[in-house]
């Protein structure tokens, strides 16, 4: 499963229910707002740092950059994607859940 | 024209419907319950999740008529017609804003995260709203 | 387009759903019903009573599977297949009928 996370988690608690029913196995991808949630120091990058280990976590580099974000500032392992990697995830998993 | 329900059986998917927003205050429940029938029609294997907000669109009692809103409560009960009965709701979501299931339109079976993550983890394909 | 009943004209989209569901009349039913092209006999009356009674129960028209099984629950089983209900109306029960019964087009009509 590839979980999508698009909400800032500083505006909704999106992140953190997705977190909570993240399985092993599964990826998350932060998109559109929800990039905000990577940014290393922020309470939302500490639930993502507890995950790191058994999931995978992306951020849509466009998306982070469009908000004036930069990598630098990203919680160590998160890695990025551009679009044609966003498809390679989605192609890489049997179905994706969008947390609106 | 065609009527779905007289297709020929085809692939049976596992859909599940995520519901996480109140009712009334945006489109997004009363969108779900109309996809919900659609998947339904055409004999799909469909599973419904409430969690966080999504609790409250179960809730017996609404009376959306004074905000100018059509009352879509009475649908759910329609579900069952549908073959529709697996209902599933989050028992953490349900504890924080103090509701229980016997204020319920409908019977639902509830369960902890655990059990939700491992019934989102065996789907097809899961829809959001 | 629209219907005239009793001197008034009663609102309908362009495939002849009614606008305005407090409209409906059972003589507006009859008119409907002349538009397409049957006479309503007590049969008639039956369904179309029937997918009322659901409207106003759940808010919502029935599927055509849902109407079938239904009104075999309560009208019984000669009733509730699909040869009694398109016989009496031959362009799709759940349709035909619940443009006859004054409501919006059936979830899961395509």
């Amino acid at each position: 499963m590839l979980h999508t996370v698009n909400k800032s988690p500083f505006a909704s608690a999106t992140l953190s229910a997705c977190i909570e029913h993240i399985t092993p196995g599964a990826a998350l991808l932060l998109i559109e707002d929800g990039v905000t949630g990577a940014v290393a120091g922020t309470p939302a990058a500490d639930l993502l740092a507890a995950i790191l280990g058994r999931c995978p976590v992306y951020v849509l580099q466009p998306d982070l950059a469009a908000r004036g974000l930069r990598e630098a500032r990203l919680l160590p392992g998160v890695e990025l994607v551009d679009y044609a990697g966003f498809v390679r995830l989605v192609v890489a998993h049997e179905a994706v859940q969008a947390w609106l | 024209m065609t009527m779905a329900g007289e297709e020929k059986a085809g692939t049976v998917k596992r859909f599940l419907f995520v519901n996480r927003k109140a009712p009334y205050g945006t489109i997004y429940a009363l969108e779900a319950l109309e996809v919900v029938l659609i998947a339904a029609a055409f004999d799909q294997d469909v599973s419904l999740a409430f969690l966080d907000d999504g609790v409250y669109q179960l809730l017996a009692g609404n009376d959306p008529a004074p905000i100018g809103m059509k009352n879509f409560s009475p649908t759910y009960r329609a579900l069952e017609d549908y073959d529709i009965t697996k209902l599933y709701v989050d028992r953490e979501s349900l504890a924080l804003r103090g509701l229980d299931t016997a204020a319920f339109i409908v019977p639902v079976s509830v369960v902890d995260r655990g059990q939700m993550a491992a019934i989102m983890a065996a789907q097809d394909v899961v829809l959001s709203f | 387009m629209a219907y005239e009943v009793d001197g008034k004209t009663i609102t309908a989209d362009e495939e002849g759903y009614i606008v305005n569901l407090a409209d409906w009349s059972e003589p507006l039913a009859t008119i409907i019903a002349k538009a397409e092209g049957l006479e309503m006999t007590s049969n008639h009356w039956e369904v179309v009573n029937f997918l009322r009674e659901y409207y106003n129960e759940f808010q919502i028209a029935p599927a055509i599977r849902v109407l079938t099984k239904a009104i075999g629950k309560k009208l019984g089983p000669d009733k509730g297949n699909n040869k009694y209900l398109y016989d009496l109306f031959p362009y799709g029960p759940a349709k035909q009928a619940c443009k006859i019964a004054g409501l919006p087009k059936p979830t899961g009509c395509i």
